[in-house]
């Protein structure tokens, strides 16, 4: 047999079990100490750098100027009016596309028909653009130079640079986010419970209530919470359908930006510290659901 | 195997489960109003301008600087978070340390914070007046708007995507592996580098995928920090979203159409890879 190994105190050419097992385990401690600290040292500061900092900013330029002015910055009207924007655009969001992740999870995990994989990658599709060309496809359609323009005058509605289009926009980047949570449980957990309930006579409604959702429950909440994440931050596509108009069709984010580009700087890290406590809630959430899931 | 078994028996795959004309249809027709026909707009668009002009407008030195900027700073970004997301997941599954689980907690954080936010603060703390940025003055290294700069907000964005994608498969490694190397005599950088690595290499190919993909298209947390200064630290969406501001639709549509084609390459590379892991491992 080929000796395969290089090392001349290999625990095979010694021999006996006892000390193949000690060997091991010094092998497997001497230095291991020294890397586990190493390693733990480069991610805390790696982190520390990325993530934490950055945290740190917000905060404290938001309290710069006293806890006043941070006061009027966040209850300012047009602060509200933007929050009330992302809002309305984020529950629209996560409405439509957890019935749309549901149906289609559905569809592609318990049938089986051509073009499986093509279905897939196609509702992916958003997770993977840039969203200023999200925002910029809905331009092409609806607006001015859309060849859906003439729809949108007959409806007498108002798309691109309005709130319907911050709306739309927001839909379309988080498109697949529940679908893409949804979908690997469902093909995991297989089509034999709901095969099982349909032969012993079930609706599809009763099927899906009682036999599937039970398996997605945390999955389904999982998918939702990023949802919103992404609604509530969606900066580029909003930012080319928006008009940036001051209290109405301006999200949070988007506010902020103005703030910061006319140098209002405390005001925007004021704004922007709703968004950063959003998104540790959201965090917090969405670690509550994953052990949840993992249980 | 149970499906294999079935299919051969059944030719006719008759469908038990009701519901799939209702189901299918829904999907894809929201899929068709939401995505597909809007993207169609832009090929629509793109078709009406002739080859030459397309041409024209995507080899223009301003915009091909554009694309050079945002690929070369994804790919370091990309790389870069390679290194860091595989040390980072190593050290969340293997070890135990008292606040792991705030830490596993944070990864996803630029997925949670708005793009805006994310790129004032980056910019606010890499300035030359900031935090990071004064330190690294006084040695005379600009870091914000500059490339660097880019680079450090696309890191920031692309964290979560590969810590996420190896800790996974870190977790489901078989030990036994490693064990049998570790009796048969390797080194611990050994075992690492050959049995550890091959194994997780797939899904580092994917989160690098997505990080790649991402930081292509990134708009909100790069372009406070970027300075966007044309051929030098433009980024190909803020010249889409200049041109667009020019009221320039057919150049900012002809670029997009560049910059769609990239990721859409990028999306086929990830899912060619994963298809190909699934047949080994039996997904």
């Amino acid at each position: 047999m080929k000796n395969i190994n290089t090392d001349k105190s290999s625990p095979l050419e010694t021999g006996s079990l006892e000390e193949l097992s000690k060997v091991i385990e010094k092998k497997q401690n001497e230095g291991s100490k020294k890397v586990k600290i190493i390693l733990i040292c480069i991610s805390l500061l790696f982190l520390f750098f990325m993530l934490v900092l950055p945290l740190l900013v917000v905060i404290i330029n938001a309290l710069k100027d006293g806890f006043n002015a941070y006061k009027d910055a966040i209850f300012d009207k047009y602060t509200i009016k933007a929050l009330q924007l992302t809002g309305l655009a984020t529950v629209s969001a996560v409405v439509i596309n957890t019935l749309f992740g549901i149906i289609a999870a559905w569809t592609i995990s318990k049938y089986q028909f051509k073009g499986k994989q093509l279905l897939t990658t196609l509702i992916d599709i958003p997770f993977a653009i840039s969203p200023v060309i999200a925002g910029l496809i809905f331009i092409l359609t609806f607006g001015n130079i859309g060849w859906a323009k003439g729809i949108v005058d007959m409806l007498d509605i108002k798309i691109v640079f309005a709130v319907p289009g911050v709306i739309l926009a927001t839909i379309f980047v988080t498109f697949p986010f529940v679908s893409r949570e949804i979908l690997p449980v469902l093909n995991a957990q297989g089509k034999d419970e709901e095969e099982a309930a349909a032969l012993m006579g079930a609706s599809s409604f009763k099927i899906f209530r009682k036999v599937t959702f039970p398996h997605i429950k945390w999955a389904l909440l999982y998918g939702v919470i990023l949802c919103s994440a992404r609604a509530m931050g969606e900066f580029g596509a909003v930012s080319v359908l928006s008009g940036h108009l001051r209290g109405k069709t301006n999200t949070l984010p988007l506010h902020v930006e103005i703030l910061y580009n006319e140098f209002n700087t405390t005001a925007a890290f004021s704004v922007a510290s709703i968004l950063v406590i959003l998104a540790i809630l959201i965090l917090i959430a969405r670690n509550i659901v994953e052990y949840k899931k993992k249980a | 195997m149970q499906q294999q078994i079935v299919k051969i028996k059944n030719k006719k795959e008759t469908r038990v489960i009701p519901g799939f004309g209702l189901s299918m249809g829904i999907t894809v027709t929201l899929l068709s109003l939401i995505v597909l026909i809007p993207l169609a707009s832009i090929v629509l668009t793109a078709s009406k301008l002739s080859l030459k002009e397309f041409v024209a407008i995507v080899t223009n030195r301003q915009v091909v600087h554009s694309y050079m900027v945002s690929f070369s700073c994804a790919l370091t970004a990309a790389l870069i978070n390679s290194v860091f997301g595989v040390i980072l997941a190593w050290v969340l599954v293997r070890y135990d340390f008292p606040g792991k689980r705030i830490i596993d907690g944070m990864i996803e954080l630029p997925f949670a914070l708005p793009t805006a936010v994310a790129g004032i603060a980056l910019t606010s703390l890499y300035a030359d007046q900031g935090w990071v940025g004064s330190i690294f003055a006084k040695v005379g290294i600009k870091i914000a708007y500059t490339k660097i700069g880019i680079i450090i907000a696309m890191i920031f964005i692309g964290i979560p995507f590969i810590v996420r994608a190896i800790q996974p498969v870190l977790e489901k490694l078989d030990k036994e592996y490693e064990e049998a190397a570790a009796i048969l005599g390797a080194s611990r950088s050994r075992i690492f580098f050959k049995v550890i690595l091959p194994e997780i290499f797939p899904a580092l190919l994917t989160g690098f995928g997505l990080a790649l993909a991402r930081g292509i298209g990134e708009y909100g947390s790069v372009v406070f920090i970027a300075g966007n200064i044309p051929y030098q630290t433009e980024i190909a969406p803020l010249l889409i979203m200049t041109k667009l501001e020019q009221y320039k639709y057919a150049d900012a549509t002809a670029i997009a159409l560049v910059l769609l084609i990239i990721s859409f390459l990028i999306l086929l590379f990830i899912n060619i890879v994963q298809i190909r892991t699934s047949k080994y491992t039996n997904k």
